[in-house]
């Protein structure tokens, strides 16, 4: 186990490719650190640079406090869960599992190898399977049976990439709270690569968010959701995603489309002499005029809006509410759909409103929304205006506190099973 | 539904049953024959009415007539199939590898030119061969065999093993050095038992080109020195003028089958693919 740190790492291809541009990151040890954007970002090159399947161009990388730059793979004692699950067909389960084992020749007892196997298979409750072959294995027992040659090595940290993309939506929910209780009991550092944010906001400690090989943002999951650093950010974390309106500032007020909004004093001195901003606001930061009322929430605005299309979904009723954007960032906000792999489709506003809500499609609808919460943005570089970075390290600070708590209490929880075997 | 699916099965039977019989009786006809006296070759029975190893005797025993035609040419066979089988399997999986995983200009060439020389018809080279080798001294020889015998099992070698190669996932390769394997540990323990299946296959389809070539083998051949079987037969006479060799060819024909039977029993099971099923999602 190891802290893993990228000082200016660079990726050129041969053909001038710039894939890797200048990425510092810290992981520390025992640390879950997720790497994630939209495909193309350099994530999954990023994660084979560390592991040693890519040259690194420029910058340093060290694993341990040790320079491991000039290292093949086999000398950094990683361990890799690859995307479609790289497992040894002709071996079965148990040899695909002592398969690293049996590569440092001598160093293993045939009984000590056995004793290792036969923990990582209860660990991954694969006993019943070891004598089969991969070919006669699901997907989900697949990738188990490849983070169980990842757990044998007791590696200096685990590289995942894409680990979860093969499987069922279901088994992926499954396996995610696996590779989170894993990772906690094992106390291993591991970095992590998708382009899922469910995954990225529910396993990390800290979220890594990558655009065309840039560093966007790291932080904690809630400080990501809360305190995005730029337009980016916020659009790429939550699902569905942030609403993006043009905002113009008249006089006291920033007129939205669909509303307008008082502008406090703290905002003023941040819009500066700025005419005219992108405003973000989430969907769930709605809510149905009615609704909000009977609860007497304050500090809101209402205004009223046609509603094109709902989605009932149980726990939330979806509304669709579309809007003229202005041309003067119409084309920020398209450079920003194409950069979050979407489809560039219509502008229209999501809004998450309570279950039990009557809105309808069709309804001249009385809407509000919390005008504390939302987030204002440079229409031309994407910077949040509204960022508070005292309260986003306030986040990531609890959030550390809690991931040690967590590691300790995994920890006395293990030994106290061991007592208890004993 | 039921009495369909039987009447199905009993269709698919005796389907299965007719082709057998087409595909097996001539190979039945022959071993028959071969058990025969010369006498009763033409009395027009299936069986012999009474069974004999003359005509084996004829061709391996120590006073058999056919024998210093025979043998020297089955030992010419054998060992002009295997060099030249060597050669293409070593040849033809260094070129696929090269196709399945490099990117190279003239790869798409290498294939088109492999495909254009497989399906060159042979009988239209040979006279030149024949007129090459004479002056060249590679007449008569085993070289002399064994160079137009590649020209006809590389193609398709580098064909069918450049077509297994490109399925076998090459991550595992990395997987493997990821999990402390050295390059040559990594192709060793993750690639190469997944490739040996097809370079069996490949081998033995190879082989059997080679053995079962009968142009190249009379034409470029004179005398025992280099003559393989299939040319050999041609030249089997009987016991005296009065009788026709065919005794003698059927015995030999079964003891040429033999190798090609032993070999597919032995290798049947690497032969068998789908041996990387399962180990990436498909």
């Amino acid at each position: 186990m190891a802290a893993i740190t990228l000082t200016d790492i660079q990726k050129r291809y041969p053909d001038g490719f710039h894939a890797v541009k200048g990425v510092s990151l810290d992981i520390a040890d025992g640390e879950f650190v997720i790497l994630v954007g939209p495909s193309g970002c350099g994530k999954s090159t990023l994660l084979r640079m560390i592991v040693g399947l890519e040259d690194i161009s420029e910058g340093e990388l060290t694993i341990g406090g040790e320079r491991v730059n000039e290292r093949a793979p086999r000398d950094r004692h990683l361990a890799m869960v690859f995307q479609n699950y790289a497992l040894y067909p002709h071996l079965t389960v148990f040899e695909n599992i002592a398969f690293p084992l049996r590569l440092t020749k001598g160093q293993f007892t045939e009984e000590q190898i056995r004793e290792k196997v036969s923990f990582a298979a209860k660990t991954l409750e694969l006993q019943d399977h070891l004598d089969r072959k991969p070919a006669n294995l699901s997907g989900g027992q697949r990738q188990r049976v490849a983070m169980g040659r990842a757990i044998v090595r007791e590696a200096q940290a685990f590289l995942f990439d894409e680990p979860l993309s093969n499987l069922d939506a279901k088994l992926r929910g499954q396996m995610r709270t696996e590779i989170a209780r894993m990772q906690r009991r094992l106390g291993t550092t591991t970095v992590y690569v998708t382009h899922d944010q469910t995954e990225a906001m529910t396993l990390g400690d800290r979220v890594a968010v990558l655009r065309k090989g840039e560093l966007q943002q790291v932080a904690s999951p809630r400080a990501l959701y809360e305190h995005p650093v730029n337009l980016f950010v916020a659009g790429f974390i939550g699902s569905p995603p942030m609403n993006f309106l043009p905002g113009e500032v008249s006089g006291d007020v920033l007129r939205l489309p669909i509303a307008d909004v008082p502008i406090s004093a703290a905002l003023r001195q941040r819009l500066g002499d700025r005419r005219l901003v992108i405003v973000g606001i989430r969907p769930e930061h709605f809510e149905d005029g009615a609704v909000a009322s009977r609860q007497n929430r304050e500090g809101g605005v209402t205004f009223h809006a046609d509603v094109d299309v709902t989605e009932w979904l149980g726990s939330d009723l979806f509304a669709y509410i579309p809007f003229e954007t202005n041309p003067q960032v119409a084309g920020k906000l398209e450079e920003l759909d194409r950069d979050l792999d979407g489809e560039g489709l219509r502008t229209q506003l999501v809004v998450a409103l309570a279950s039990d809500s009557r809105v309808r499609d069709g309804d001249d609808a009385e809407l509000w929304f919390d005008a504390g919460k939302i987030l204002v943005f440079d229409p031309e570089t994407g910077d949040n205006l509204t960022f508070d970075a005292d309260q986003a390290r306030t986040l990531d600070e609890q959030n550390e506190q809690d991931r040690k708590a967590s590691l300790e209490r995994a920890h006395a929880r293990e030994q106290k099973q061991q007592a208890r075997t004993a | 539904m039921s009495t369909m699916s039987t009447r199905l099965k009993v269709g698919w039977a005796v389907i299965t049953v007719l082709v057998l019989l087409y595909a097996l009786f001539p190979v039945a006809s022959i071993v028959a024959t071969s058990f025969k006296l010369p006498s009763e070759l033409n009395t027009g029975t299936f069986l012999p009415s009474q069974w004999t190893w003359t005509n084996y005797n004829e061709i391996l025993g120590p006073e058999g007539s056919a024998r210093d035609l025979f043998l020297p040419s089955l030992r010419n066979s054998i060992g002009i199939s295997l060099i030249a089988t060597g050669i293409a399997v070593v040849l033809a999986t260094l070129a696929a590898y090269a196709i399945a995983r490099l990117d190279f200009r003239g790869k798409r060439l290498i294939l088109t030119t492999a495909l254009g020389v497989s399906i060159f018809p042979v009988i239209s080279i040979v006279t030149p061969l024949f007129n090459l080798w004479r002056n060249i001294g590679l007449y008569d020889t085993w070289l002399g065999l064994i160079i137009p015998y590649l020209s006809l099992t590389l193609p398709i070698s580098i064909w069918t093993l450049a077509a297994f190669f490109r399925q076998i996932p090459w991550e595992l390769e990395q997987a493997a050095q990821v999990d402390g394997a050295t390059s040559w540990q990594a192709f060793r323990k993750a690639i190469v038992p997944l490739a040996a299946p097809g370079v069996f296959t490949t081998a033995l389809i190879a082989f059997f080109i080679a053995w079962n070539d009968f142009v190249y083998g009379i034409s470029l051949t004179s005398t025992s020195r280099a003559r393989p079987v299939p040319a050999a037969l041609a030249f089997f006479t009987g016991a005296s003028q009065f009788e026709e060799p065919t005794g003698a060819i059927s015995a030999a024909a079964v003891i040429v089958t033999i190798p090609v039977v032993i070999l597919v029993m032995l290798f049947q099971r690497q032969i068998v693919a789908g041996l990387t099923q399962g180990a990436v999602k498909g």
